[in-house]
């Protein structure tokens, strides 16, 4: 049955509206069940002895005085976790000579980040760990450290893995068309240097598991906020030498995860090591020290680039040099050359240009691993992309819309591939662009930015167009080797009281998707939202899937529940067809009847079907298939992604007396396909848009020349906080891909590809009459101040 | 992290409180509102300690009219100080701080005697004290005592309290007629730490100008001061510069501090004249 989505007023029209989160009230009434809020028989906590050196041989541990702490039960080094526990290697195929040295759960001889475990002292409580782990004393031998990116791979600089030979993890160069001779002959060349501050996405939940190992089961089981229960399943199996099908990945509630928990954690991986030894259930819940230095960290980059275009304003060339320093190790299953390697992919995106090269630069260097954050390599590019873009119209006197409007792929031109060879299937850059113009009333605004400067009051608007990558394929990380699954299931069934269970492998991170998923199957089969019950999350229970990253949840887990769902129906009907006598396409099923599809006419409640199939199956013809349990799955196979457009706008005033930036207010319009539930696509873009905020004029995270994190706080860690944020409008257009009967694709990290290119271009067009310009994020006072040359030291 | 204390008592009275402080060998530590000690116990910054609870000492808090003076207890919240009357009347630049000092669930628990007796030259009431000339009342096992606020603050969170004594109340001169108390600081979000924080009093007497964020303590800008009782404002922003001598860190510069400084004291100055809201 296909949906008729342009009709509002359908049966069961649920996709498409806001409908109530099923577990908001559950949440918001305190009754959320986190990893720390289980509590197991037998249950020891973990705490660890982490490495206060970024580079440093371990010569001794000596833990006898931590074992007399009341309440410490064992005290593990990395090389009794080595035994249980093989190491991994994060590289991945398709991303052709990526290098990583092996990587333990806790440090063998030699620690390479602070923050790094080293000794894991467990205990009947935190606390007591805590105390045990003060007075493990170890004994540091300090190593030359690599610090700085850019003079990473010189000579003098020493290797941090000599095995590897040098500190480069991996390189790309992407070129197309002649780049060369296009900037020796174009009518204006602008470059710039663009720096993205080192920064991490901070989850209100902390990391947390819990794994219990039960030795007469053979069975492990991981209670784990995580965004992928499946991938997890595979690296405690594999690493810790147990078949698969006796892990168990449990993923209650989780607190937020924006990529932050999709990765193998090397202290999560001790704590599975360690219940397994010990035969009794180990928690670890990091805390926030631990969550600044050992979460993966993220946008580490510096970029030299430049744009070529003619006096019309066309874009002719774009030549990028990103370099990015990753910490210690790639971070595995993932690898830390994805963000790299997608600023290669992304950077133009949304302009019809032919002449195309970018190079990224992946080096090692003794600081806390970074991998994929929120929108991944994205705000990298748009800053790169649109920076360039909003000088070159600068140097050419062209307003900022009309520079944009003149290269961006026009909407008719689809499919397309671009010149960095990503495939758009279906973008609508004008109408989107339009769309804004029109929400921001961009002639009003630019005359209240002129009123303004004549008050000597300094105001910009910047503009950001972005492509966003959504529904990744198995060309992420399958084809590369790792057990990450780009497909995905979901299980769809009928009690008998006529209610429908869904069981889903895409994951709740506190997002919305149970109640994206419940909308659908309740579309699909015919009730109410109410009556679908979403049980996502447990790998022992749901079908195999990848869970929730790179925005896939809405694209991927929601096309397969909805093909489940809409098999359900017929094999509801089936059913019905024969007890009711009648043609089974002649009945439809609406708000939990089956009724007569033309006239509506209720002809029986699905409860009375579910009393007959499951207690008088007798009463039904022989051979009647009763099959009230459907399972579909769904992958993507005609575009490697399916990507989104969207633009940005961001309304500001700079105090050029100090430097402070207020948010006056912030647009966006985007393009994700089919919109599910408005309100929760509303929310995401807007999260979305606060993390990339924190981009671009809070977040960042500092080091030391030694290498010692600086700012391991949420007092020194500037987060965005509300009281700074300005109203955000949020539009859509719908552009559905046609790879799915649903039409969705991602929405999840839009917000956050856009915003930091949208401020900076902001504050760059109040700075541009006092002869300033920024590109360094974040955007602190003291970056702006100096860029006017108002500091003298 | 887990906080690790060395133990915990609930005083009934200051007298009680004196003992449990005398009895502690050292190691007890006085527990107001707990805003700071709290959070530096629970990143075991301070472990050991024998916490003094005194957070039910009534007779510690409030604010009380004397002749040219207002008494302020020290267990009297943030919040009870940026509501008082008799402080918004008196000494509005403490009402004005509390509009600064982090967010509501501190300023609903947060004391003032608490927030002088930590000493952060980043918190705004150990600057307002200085700009007000107030008086700093200490109870000890030897009885009471007093200090001038500028003798109080000795180093970064250190004062001039022994182990065995507990700050008792403040007294602030009330306002005369016509005088203007301005706070003005600059912070990256709103209720963070100010990057630097400017105090002026002016009185008829003289100018007060105090700083926070510029120093391991709180300061008193002597030579900006006798600059701005001259009538001299750009003499006292290059003065002002160059007689502090801020940190650098994580969220600026000291060269951005110091050039911030001078910006406040102008905003000020403009403030007290009524020029600028």
């Amino acid at each position: 049955m296909t949906i008729q989505f342009g009709n509002p007023d359908r049966p069961n029209s649920y996709i498409g509206k806001t409908v109530p989160r099923p577990n908001a009230g559950r949440l918001v009434e305190g009754r959320g069940k986190y990893v720390d809020d289980i509590t197991l028989p037998r249950m020891l906590h973990v705490a660890f002895v982490r490495s206060p050196f970024a580079h440093a041989k371990i010569l001794g541990i000596d833990a006898e005085e931590a074992k007399s702490v009341k309440g410490v039960l064992r005290i593990f080094t990395g090389a009794d976790l080595a035994e249980i526990c093989t190491p991994w290697v994060a590289v991945l195929e398709h991303l052709k000579g990526l290098k990583s040295p092996p990587e333990y759960p806790m440090a063998l001889d030699r620690a390479c980040w602070v923050g790094e475990p080293v000794v894991a002292v467990v205990a009947t409580s935190r606390s007591a760990a805590e105390d045990g782990a003060a007075l493990v004393e170890v004994d540091y031998d300090p190593l030359p450290i690599v610090t700085d990116m850019m003079s990473a791979l010189d000579a003098t600089t020493p290797v941090l893995h000599t095995e590897l030979g040098d500190n480069l993890a991996f390189q790309r160069l992407h070129e197309e068309g002649d780049v060369d001779s296009v900037f020796q002959t174009a009518h204006k060349v602008v470059s710039a240097h663009f720096k993205t501050g080192r920064h991490t996405g901070v989850t209100p939940e902390p990391r947390s598991i819990l794994v219990d190992w039960n030795p007469a089961e053979r069975q492990m089981t991981a209670y784990h906020a995580t965004q992928a229960p499946h991938m997890m399943q595979t690296a405690l199996a594999e690493h810790l030498d147990i078949p698969e099908s006796r892990v168990r990945v449990i993923c209650g509630d989780v607190g937020g995860s924006y990529g932050i928990k999709v990765h193998v954690y090397p202290d999560e991986v001790a704590t599975a090591a360690i219940a397994k030894i010990m035969a009794r259930p180990v928690k670890f819940i990091a805390d926030r020290l631990e969550s600044f230095t050992t979460d993966i960290h993220a946008r580490d980059h510096e970029i030299e680039a430049r744009i070529a275009v003619d006096a019309e304003g066309k874009i002719l060339a774009i030549d990028v040099d990103d370099w990015t320093a990753i910490g210690a190790y790639s971070v595995y299953p993932r690898t830390s050359a994805i963000e790299g390697n997608q600023v290669v992919n992304l950077c133009g995106g949304p302009y019809d240009f032919a002449n195309y090269r970018a190079k990224t630069t992946v080096v090692f260097q003794n600081k806390t691993p970074t991998c994929q954050y929120r929108a991944v390599g994205h705000p990298i590019a748009v800053t790169v992309t649109e920076g360039l873009v909003d000088m070159a119209a600068a140097a050419l006197g062209m307003d900022p819309v009309e520079i944009r409007r003149r290269n961006m792929y026009a909407d008719d031109v689809y499919p397309v591939t671009s010149p960095a060879k990503m495939r758009f299937e279906g973008l609508s850059h004008h109408q989107s662009m339009d769309k804004l113009v029109a929400l921001m009333d961009y002639d009003a605004l630019r005359a209240d930015q002129a009123e303004a400067r004549a008050r000597g009051v300094h105001r910009g608007i910047g503009i950001a167009s972005f492509i966003e990558l959504t529904n990744p394929s198995p060309f992420m990380y399958g084809i590369g080797g790792a057990r990450i699954s780009a497909q995905d299931g979901c299980t769809v069934r009928m009690d008998p009281d006529g209610s429908i269970v869904a069981l889903s492998g895409v994951t709740e991170q506190g997002q919305g998707t149970e109640a994206m998923l419940s909308q659908i199957v309740a579309e699909g089969v015919g009730v109410h939202p109410e009556n679908v019950r979403v049980i996502t999350g447990d790998t022992q229970v749901t079908p195999y899937g990848g869970g929730t990253w790179a925005s896939r949840g809405a694209g991927i887990g929601g096309e397969a529940a909805l093909r489940s769902a809409q098999a359900l129906r017929d094999s509801i009907l089936e059913v019905a067809a024969a007890m009711l006598q009648a043609d089974q396409a002649s009945l439809d099923i609406r708000d939990g009847q089956v009724v007569d599809t033309d006239t509506g006419a209720q002809r029986m409640p699905l409860e009375e079907l579910g009393r007959i199939v499951y207690f008088r199956g007798d009463t039904l013809p022989d051979g009647l298939p009763r099959e009230l349990v459907q399972t579909r799955h769904y992958i993507t196979s005609e575009y490697p992604f399916a990507f989104t457009n969207g633009v940005q706008a961001s309304y500001l005033e700079v105090d050029t007396e100090t430097g402070i930036v207020t948010l006056l207010k912030h647009w966006c319009v985007e393009d994700c396909g089919r919109i599910i539930n408005p309100q929760l696509v509303d929310e995401q873009i807007r999260g979305g848009i606060v993390q990339g905020l924190g981009g671009a004029l809070f977040e960042e995270i500092h080091y030391d020349s030694e290498g010692q994190l600086l700012n391991g706080s949420m007092a020194d860690y500037l987060v965005p906080m509300a009281g700074e944020m300005p109203d955000m409008i949020v539009g859509h257009v719908e552009t559905p891909t046609k790879e799915s009967a649903l039409g969705a694709k991602g929405a999840g990290e839009a917000g956050t590809a856009g915003a930091p290119a949208a401020v900076m271009n902001a504050i760059n067009d109040a700075l541009r009459p006092l002869g300033a310009q920024v590109t360094e994020m974040p955007f602190t006072p003291e970056r702006i101040l100096r860029a006017l040359g108002s500091i003298e030291d | 992290m887990k906080a690790s204390a060395g133990g915990y008592a609930r005083a009934n009275d200051l007298s009680h409180a004196m003992e449990l402080l005398a009895s502690s060998d050292g190691s007890g530590r006085v527990l107001a509102g707990g805003q700071s000690l709290i959070a530096a116990m629970n990143m075991r910054l301070s472990t050991g300690d024998m916490l003094v609870d005194i957070s039910r000492l009534s007779e510690l808090s409030g604010v009380t009219e004397e002749a040219d003076t207002l008494r302020i207890g020290a267990l009297t919240k943030h919040v009870e100080i940026g509501a008082d009357p008799l402080i918004r009347a008196h000494a509005p630049l403490l009402a004005e701080a509390v509009t600064c000092i982090a967010h509501a669930a501190i300023r609903n628990r947060g004391t003032i005697g608490g927030a002088l007796a930590h000493a952060d030259p980043a918190a705004e009431f150990p600057a307002c004290m200085l700009a007000l000339d107030a008086i700093i009342h200490i109870q000890g096992s030897n009885g009471e005592r007093s200090v001038a606020a500028e003798d109080f603050f000795e180093d970064l969170f250190e004062t001039s309290l022994e182990e065995d004594e507990i700050l008792t109340a403040i007294t602030v001169p009330k306002a005369e007629a016509g005088e203007r108390q301005v706070l003005q600081e600059i912070a990256r979000r709103s209720g963070d730490y100010a990057l630097v924080g400017l105090c002026l009093v002016a009185r008829s007497t003289g100018h007060w100008v105090s700083l926070l964020s510029v120093g391991s303590t709180p300061v008193l800008a002597h030579n900006a001061m006798t600059l701005l009782d001259q009538g001299d404002v750009d003499g006292a922003v290059v003065a002002l510069r160059a007689e502090i001598d801020p940190p650098s860190d994580t969220q600026a510069s000291a060269g951005y501090r110091r050039h911030i400084a001078g910006i406040l004291l102008r905003r000020a100055v403009a403030q007290a004249k009524g020029e600028i809201a």
